[in-house]
């Protein structure tokens, strides 16, 4: 293990009882090796996360016990900003029964954490919170300090009780004895315990309560170390210089261009990969700005006018996800059938801060300060770039600027390992906000053609959906760096494109994780039926073609474009049959939940049951309106209705969202203030992708590269009234917050313009131009 | 390189640098500030925000050699962790925040603009942070919090 520990963990080591030295032998605190040949074959589901890692089925890799009492937890699941980092002590706290103020909490650390893979926004708190992984290892650990507290105290286990790390019997609590004389220092060497019991929600104290962040303090003082503020001894500044065009590469560098520059360390060119390294951050940037290099000519890019024809004409992969056999057959024999073509744009992640690592790449080892999502597999793609067995790499985990997905925060890790392994030293590297912006993975362009026949009462008899959808690369996981720029321009491939037409029929139940679905349908594949709703004539294909940008998940990704499809299409077919379009989408839902949390926000909202749009012609000026959309995210992991009321300046095409009220429900509440600010951030960044945000570009390259030309909302904005209902279910199992309400944001808005105008918006953004031309052709 | 002396915090420091070097990479590079940050380089999104002589000022496009003997505050100067500055302490009051990043502009721009007008009403502070953003969108807590401080130092 190197001795690189950053200040402020080298702090929280010192806070948690830990000398560097101790924890650095591993005696005193307890650290375990990770290796996945310890995992018991029947164990495995335990630790199952979908996201690759493997967790660890040792109870020792996820708690320790010191002698002074403090339990130290280690997580795999990290925080972006969004609070998980105290939610998950609240849940250590909570099931080991200590007061907050005796957890420490390591978060993502490949020489000290379970591998859990990827922390990825709305799956990382069901992970972690539920029967598996560090509340499952919470429960157990619990259950063995009762037990070893049983054998102490000469009492059966139903008569002690936990609480405030002491274990005394109940009848006598001055017969006790405390975690840290029962434990401290020494390993529990059991095995995670699928029995060892939850506490109930109905019983908490502690998870469950606003607690307030725990890094909210140092972050409003400027005192928060984020990945940006790292530094180690001998550090120098490198920068990349990434090509001028998309396929553009390296013919020649002329090293010369920037001799008379101070500070040069060297330039590194590797593949098309170029990067110079310098002793001062300025001193870089000037490099990268003045060096010569020329370029080959990249391919030409079909214009942004012309994405969404150019997505139906490529070679497609094609899935199909549910079909009934009798789609075509049932709208051919209808007498009314409806359809509606929807158009979203890529978008970015944009981080506020452009993205930065520091490696410390030596002959045969490594250590990389990364704000990566994907601790452990950066370590295993930056081995394969640098030569190095992953076992030498250590990928520690330090915050970036809030991610919402694969933003930079890869893809630097590999610049910087790259340019400090070409000079044998430590080396940080920022992005440029132009390269943060031009070559990051991006949200995927989809256009989706919905279509549905009614049957003779009005109600929707067939669901038919057909989407197109551009990709190319995503997540490197652990063995594909190529599906980010940096691995691709030094020679790894993005993960392979396979047209295949047609789609073979779907035979496993489905899985509505990108929300393809319409939640009004039945979902059946064979004997399951695993849909929201009760449309029983139903296909769902998509078709994936190659995109010339980098695309990867960003915050609901593929949900928030399917359900903007979804959701506008539904309140057509209401306004079709003259049905309220609250009422017209419960008739058509067979999930409790999700018609629950429909129900709630109509009721706060002050829902006013009539069809859309609002009764009278629009006059000109100002017009007001309201909408409604909703989702069960991801088939199963979160449920969310939205009412959103606009005002649209008619003369200028300006929506303004004056109100939203969301009502969520994501099982138990570990954090309601904490789940408060997810709703309200991720609703306000839904007006923002709705309203303004959209990837552009020319002939040859990205066009939306800073501030003024992709657009973000500012803190200018007048925000809406919000007004946020959490349906708190104890009895059910813990959700994601995370990307619920931004879901439904461009769909409510829509909607809302709709009920407001007469005038429906079907592509993304709304930008004032698009309302103004589509007011203009209102007939 | 020559050697200048900033006013930084109630502090001066002697750096050694190119003149022409932006504000922002003396303070965080050469000083380990932690408070400005490098958000676009551009002047464009206020991560970079600092307080020049009661002027909410972007370090990232002001030379070094332009600040001369003006008294320059960081969010890290404002107040401590333990100490937070009455501003400060409403955000953490209200939760103000999300990943932080955003704060230097949000907390100084806000704080410069009602050191000068204390009495400056919601779109007044809204116009005042139309060049600020939060990526996060925490916007709701955080002009409650600023209101918060607003109605706090006027009471």
């Amino acid at each position: 293990m190197t001795p690189h520990l950053t200040p402020d963990a080298r702090r929280a080591l010192g806070r948690a009882g830990f000398s560097r030295r101790a924890f650095l032998k591993g005696s005193g605190a307890i650290v375990v090796a990770f290796s996945s040949a310890g995992l018991a074959d029947g164990l495995s589901d335990v630790f199952a996360q979908g996201f690759n890692g493997t967790g660890s089925a040792q109870l020792d890799a996820w708690i320790a016990i010191g002698r002074d009492g403090i339990v130290t937890a280690y997580t795999g699941k990290c925080d972006f900003g969004q609070g998980l980092y105290t939610a998950q002590m609240q849940l250590v706290a909570e099931e080991v029964c200590v007061p907050l103020s005796r957890v420490r909490l390591i978060q993502c650390d490949t020489s000290v954490t379970p591998d859990q893979g990827t922390t990825s926004g709305q799956q990382s708190h069901p992970t972690n919170f539920n029967h598996t992984n560090l509340a499952l290892a919470g429960a157990t650990a619990r259950q063995a300090l009762i037990r070893l507290a049983s054998d102490k105290l000469g009492a059966p286990a139903s008569d002690l009780l936990a609480r405030d790390g002491v274990i005394a019997l109940k009848a006598n609590s001055s017969r006790s004895i405390a975690y840290g004389d029962l434990i401290g220092g020494q390993r529990f060497n059991l095995q995670l315990d699928k029995a060892a019991e939850r506490k109930h929600p109905r019983e908490w104290t502690i998870l469950g309560t606003p607690v307030p962040r725990v890094d909210m303090r140092d972050m409003v003082a400027g005192q928060f170390e984020f990945v940006h503020n790292v530094k180690v001894p001998g550090m120098l500044h490198g920068r990349v210089v990434r090509p001028p065009e998309v396929g553009a590469t390296v013919g020649s560098v002329d090293e010369g261009s920037i001799r008379d520059l101070p500070g040069i360390v060297k330039v590194v060119v590797k593949g098309n990969f170029v990067g110079v390294v310098a002793q001062k951050p300025w001193q870089a940037i000037q490099a990268a700005e003045r060096l010569k290099v020329n370029w080959n000519p990249g391919t030409a890019l079909q214009p942004y006018a012309d994405l969404y024809a150019t997505l139906r004409r490529q070679p497609a992969r094609d899935t199909l996800l549910v079909d009934s056999g009798d789609v075509d057959a049932n709208l051919k024999a209808s007498t009314t059938v409806l359809r509606s073509t929807y158009l979203h744009p890529y978008q970015m992640h944009a981080s506020m801060g452009s993205s930065c690592a520091v490696a410390d790449v030596q002959a045969d080892k490594a250590t990389i300060w990364s704000a990566t999502q994907s601790a452990y597999p950066t370590r295993n793609t930056s081995a394969m770039l640098l030569g190095l067995k992953p076992e030498s790499i250590r990928v520690i985990y330090v915050r970036g600027a809030g991610c919402y997905g694969i933003n930079g925060a890869d893809t630097v890790s590999y610049d910087a390992a790259l340019l400090s392994q070409a000079v044998g030293k430590p080396v940080r590297v920022q992005l440029s906000r132009k390269d943060e912006m031009a070559w990051e993975n991006y949200g995927n362009a989809f256009v989706i053609d919905q279509r549905v026949a009614l049957d003779a009462s009005g109600n929707i008899s067939v669901w038919d959906y057909e989407a197109w959808s551009a990709a190319r690369g995503g997540r490197p996981g652990y063995n594909t760096p190529g599906n980010v720029v940096t691995g691709f321009l030094v020679g790894s491939s993005p993960a392979p494109f396979a047209p295949r037409t047609p789609a073979p029929a779907p035979d496993t139940p489905l899985n509505n994780g990108s929300n393809t679905a319409p939640s009004y349908i039945a979902g059946r594949v064979r004997d399951s039926a695993n849909g929201a709703g009760v449309i029983r004539s139903e296909r769902v294909l998509s078709h994936r073609v190659l995109s010339p940008f980098f695309t990867g998940p960003l915050r609901a990704p593929e949900r928030l474009q399917n359900t903007f499809a979804h959701e506008c299409f539904m309140d057509e077919v209401a306004t079709h049959v003259k049905a309220d379009p609250v009422e017209y989408r419960l008739k058509h839902l067979s999930h409790a939940r999700l018609s629950a949390a429909v129900r709630a926000a109509a009721k706060a909202a002050n829902w006013e049951r009539r069809p859309s749009p609002r009764p009278g012609r629009p006059g000109g000026g100002k017009v007001t309106g309201r909408g409604v959309a909703c989702v069960c995210y991801e088939g199963d992991n979160g449920y969310v209705a939205m009412v959103a009321d606009v005002t649209v300046d008619q003369n200028t095409g300006q929506i303004q969202v004056t109100r939203l009220v969301v009502a969520q429900d994501s099982g138990p509440i570990s954090n309601p203030d904490g789940m408060r600010n997810q709703i309200e951030g991720g609703a306000l960044q839904g007006i923002s992708r709705a309203l303004g945000e959209e990837v552009t570009w020319d002939d040859r390259k990205i066009t939306s590269v800073d501030w003024r030309s992709y657009h973000s909302l500012s803190m200018g904005l007048p925000p809406p009234a919000m007004e946020i209902v959490l349906l708190n279910q104890t009895d059910e199992e813990a959700c994601g917050s995370g990307e619920t309400s931004i879901t439904v944001v461009a769909p409510a808005i829509g909607n809302a313009v709709f009920d407001a105008t007469g005038v429906r918006l079907r592509q993304v953004p709304f930008t004032p131009e698009r309302v103004l031309a589509a007011i203009r052709a209102r007939t | 390189m020559s050697i200048l002396t900033l006013k930084v915090n109630g502090r001066s420091h002697q750096v050694d640098v190119d003149p022409s070097t932006p504000l922002l990479y003396v303070l965080s590079d050469d000083l380990d500030l932690r408070g400005p940050k490098f958000g676009c380089g551009l002047g464009q999104c206020g991560a970079c925000t600092v307080v020049v002589n009661g002027q909410a000022t972007r370090s990232c496009v002001t030379p070094v050699s332009a600040v001369g003997q003006n008294e320059i505050t960081t969010l890290d100067g404002l107040g401590t962790a333990n100490a937070p500055h009455p501003i400060q302490q409403a955000f953490i009051d209200e939760q103000a925040g999300q990943c932080g990043f955003c704060l230097s502009g949000v907390v100084l721009t806000a704080k410069t603009l009602l050191d000068k007008n204390p009495r400056a009403t919601d779109e007044q502070i809204q116009q005042a942070l139309s060049g600020v953003l939060c990526r996060c969108f925490a916007n709701v807590r955080m002009l409650k919090a600023i209101r918060r401080y607003a109605n706090g130092r006027t009471a």
